[in-house]
């Protein structure tokens, strides 16, 4: 094949007509130009169907909730009463105050650990552990919701219920946080649950800010003499914005997640006070009631909970992004000066 | 600033080092445990009958997931017909052409929609298709499928492309190939690998949502019959049998979990063997 080819190579370049030589590209530049265009177009339209969905979905969103915003105005925001059955009026506040709640708890379990792990990846383990482990932690993002839900029904709950639940009630039991039955499904198993479904954002974030402050950090502290944990302490208060970033990211997931929460937090609509009563969330109380919204306005009202419950999750992932990308910037840039 | 005494200096950095370590092995108690619970829950249950058989009425005997598997596969297959060309082509375009301006709006909100609570886009997939079927359905679980896996196909085919190096664009180019050509015989080729790991990361993720399909593509207890009718699928099997007061249909729900926890382990490790060394150096 190769000598044939060349073979007609020889044959080209010694014919006498250099009209049998073809140039390679047949269309002409102001074709090709065209041609160029055209697929920048095309491919940009398709693109762009990224934020004809997202448009669509804050007009649908918007749109089939109108009827219950007509009729409860602002007030859906603190109305403590969602009565179906009998006088149809909705409001919002105790499944917000319950997605608040849970997802508080998940930072503040969830934040600490996931720190720790994002040091010892990114800091502390040999560099040969950093990949693997890594990976693994990453697993813990790969498990579907529905499975989280499963193992906190059956393996969590009864676990806290049986030994953590009542050792925290006998030592903290005076304040009313801390009081009340015990049934191992509630707001407290909610949180938990939610802080574990975060640490692999939070951990890989706050790594990946970590893996970006620049050496030059870490070699300054050590020349000075710091210890190890004295180095770590420098860099993460280097990268102390991105890291602030990685949280509120996770604060996102938390608001947003539904299926894990719906089966671990007793699906009861009330302000509780104690963290060992059954809550409700936003996410929990659509995946609850929407196949049974029987009329209009209930339907109407479970798609204004999405509705805000959309606007917070976005506001909170845009505010994260930002963050993110401004001290990811930030350390970069501080590296080229 | 008074240094503090060298010996307590050193427990002190002892002690955090411990500490941060404890972090990472209390993270890893939750995977270990959710994987055994698993392991030690579904293996039980599984049988040949497990895996070809419908679900069985409650109080009698037997029954399987077959149906649930058959839609799973269904609801994955449509979902990527309708979003994977289209985040590949996205993908390409906000890797070639990230100077463009719409290049940065599209990846800004590309970002904004993988953060979407998943329940939101069954919301938006129940107004739009199921309203207008009115039937929960198999193209609208579809849908509310491509729109989550969208922005993954998105990004990590941007991220795989980008990867190719210029002197490769810029050989096209210096042979004449017009640049369209370039991307779509030789950049687009050269980062094949990247592209179909994304693809297999957005197939694992689609497999494990049960939000959306809650809203959407609902549940059934028979085979698929028509597009636009509802149908069953693992993560609804696991959650419908798991909240159930049967004994017998909760020991089912855990082995589905062992199914579709290996069909989505197997992705994941697979797409790990493939990127291996590629993207080492980068992570």
């Amino acid at each position: 094949m190769q000598a044939i080819s060349k073979r007609n190579n020889d044959a080209r370049l010694t014919s006498a007509q250099p009209v049998s030589f073809k140039p390679l590209a047949i269309l002409s530049h102001g074709q090709r130009l065209t041609a160029d265009r055209a697929f920048k177009l095309v491919a940009g339209g398709i693109s762009s169907i990224v934020l004809v969905i997202l448009v669509a979905i804050v007009f649908e969103l918007y749109q089939q909730s109108r009827l219950s915003i007509d009729a409860f105005g602002i007030e859906f925001i603190w109305g403590t009463v969602w009565d179906p059955a009998i006088s149809e009026v909705f409001g919002a506040l105790p499944v917000i105050y319950g997605t608040l709640v849970t997802s508080v708890l998940a930072l503040l379990f969830g934040v600490p650990l996931s720190l720790g792990t994002a040091i010892v990846l990114s800091e502390l383990a040999p560099q040969s552990l950093r990949s693997p482990a890594s990976f693994v932690v990453e697993l813990l993002a790969a498990i579907p919701s529905v499975i989280y839900g499963l193992w906190g029904i059956f393996t969590l709950a009864p676990a806290l219920r049986d030994y953590a639940y009542p050792a925290v009630q006998s030592a903290l039991g005076f304040l009313p946080l801390f009081q009340g039955p015990i049934s191992g499904l509630g707001v407290l198993t909610g949180g938990i649950i939610l802080a574990i479904m975060i640490i692999p954002t939070v951990s890989a974030v706050s790594r990946d800010v970590l893996a970006a402050v620049p050496d030059t950090q870490r070699e300054a502290a050590f020349a000075l003499g710091a210890s190890r944990w004295q180095a770590a302490k420098t860099v993460l208060s280097y990268g102390r914005s991105g890291i602030i970033g990685a949280t509120i990211l996770g604060l996102g997931r938390a608001v947003g997640e539904t299926m894990a929460i719906t089966m671990v937090i007793g699906n009861r609509f009330d302000i509780f006070t104690s963290l060992f009563e059954p809550g409700y969330t936003m996410a929990a109380i659509i995946a609850n009631e929407f196949t049974e919204a029987t009329f209009d306005l209930y339907l109407s009202a479970l798609i204004e909970v999405g509705l805000i419950l959309f606007i917070v999750a976005t506001t909170v992932n845009v505010v994260a992004r930002l963050i993110v990308w401004r001290s990811m910037k930030m350390v970069r840039g501080a590296v080229l000066e | 600033m008074i240094p503090s005494h060298p010996s307590l200096r050193r427990a002190k950095d002892r002690a955090m080092i411990v500490l941060c370590v404890l972090a990472l092995g209390i993270a890893l108690i939750p995977l270990v445990s959710i994987l055994t619970s698993i392991l030690l829950n579904g293996v039980g249950v599984l049988n040949l009958s497990f895996f070809t058989e419908l679900p069985a009425a409650v109080g009698e005997s037997g029954g399987g997931i077959a149906n649930a598997i058959q839609g799973t596969l269904i609801l994955i297959a449509t979902a990527s017909v309708i979003g994977v060309p289209i985040g590949i082509i996205a993908g390409i375009y906000l890797s070639e052409y990230r100077e463009s301006k719409l290049a940065s709006v599209v990846r800004f909100f590309t970002d904004v929609l993988t953060e979407f609570p998943s329940i939101v886009i069954g919301i938006f997939a129940y107004t739009v298709i199921v309203l207008y079927f009115r039937s929960f359905s198999v193209i609208a679980g579809a849908f509310a499928l491509s729109v989550i896996m969208l922005p993954i196909v998105i990004r990590t085919t941007e991220e795989a492309v980008r990867l190719v190096p210029n002197n490769i664009r810029e050989a096209g180019i210096a042979l004449g190939l017009p640049r369209w050509k370039t991307t779509t015989r030789i950049v687009v080729p050269a980062a094949r690998s990247g592209i179909v790991t994304g693809t297999m990361l957005s197939l694992a993720r689609a497999a494990g949502e049960t939000a959306p399909l809650l809203l959407t593509a609902f549940n059934s207890f028979y085979w698929f019959s028509c597009m636009t009718k509802p149908v069953a699928s693992l993560s609804m099997y696991i959650f419908i049998f798991s909240i159930s007061p049967f004994p017998d249909w909760r020991a089912k729900a855990w082995g589905a979990a062992l199914v579709l926890m290996l069909m989505i382990l197997t992705l994941s490790i697979v797409v790990r063997y493939v990127t291996r060394g590629r993207y080492g150096l980068h992570a």
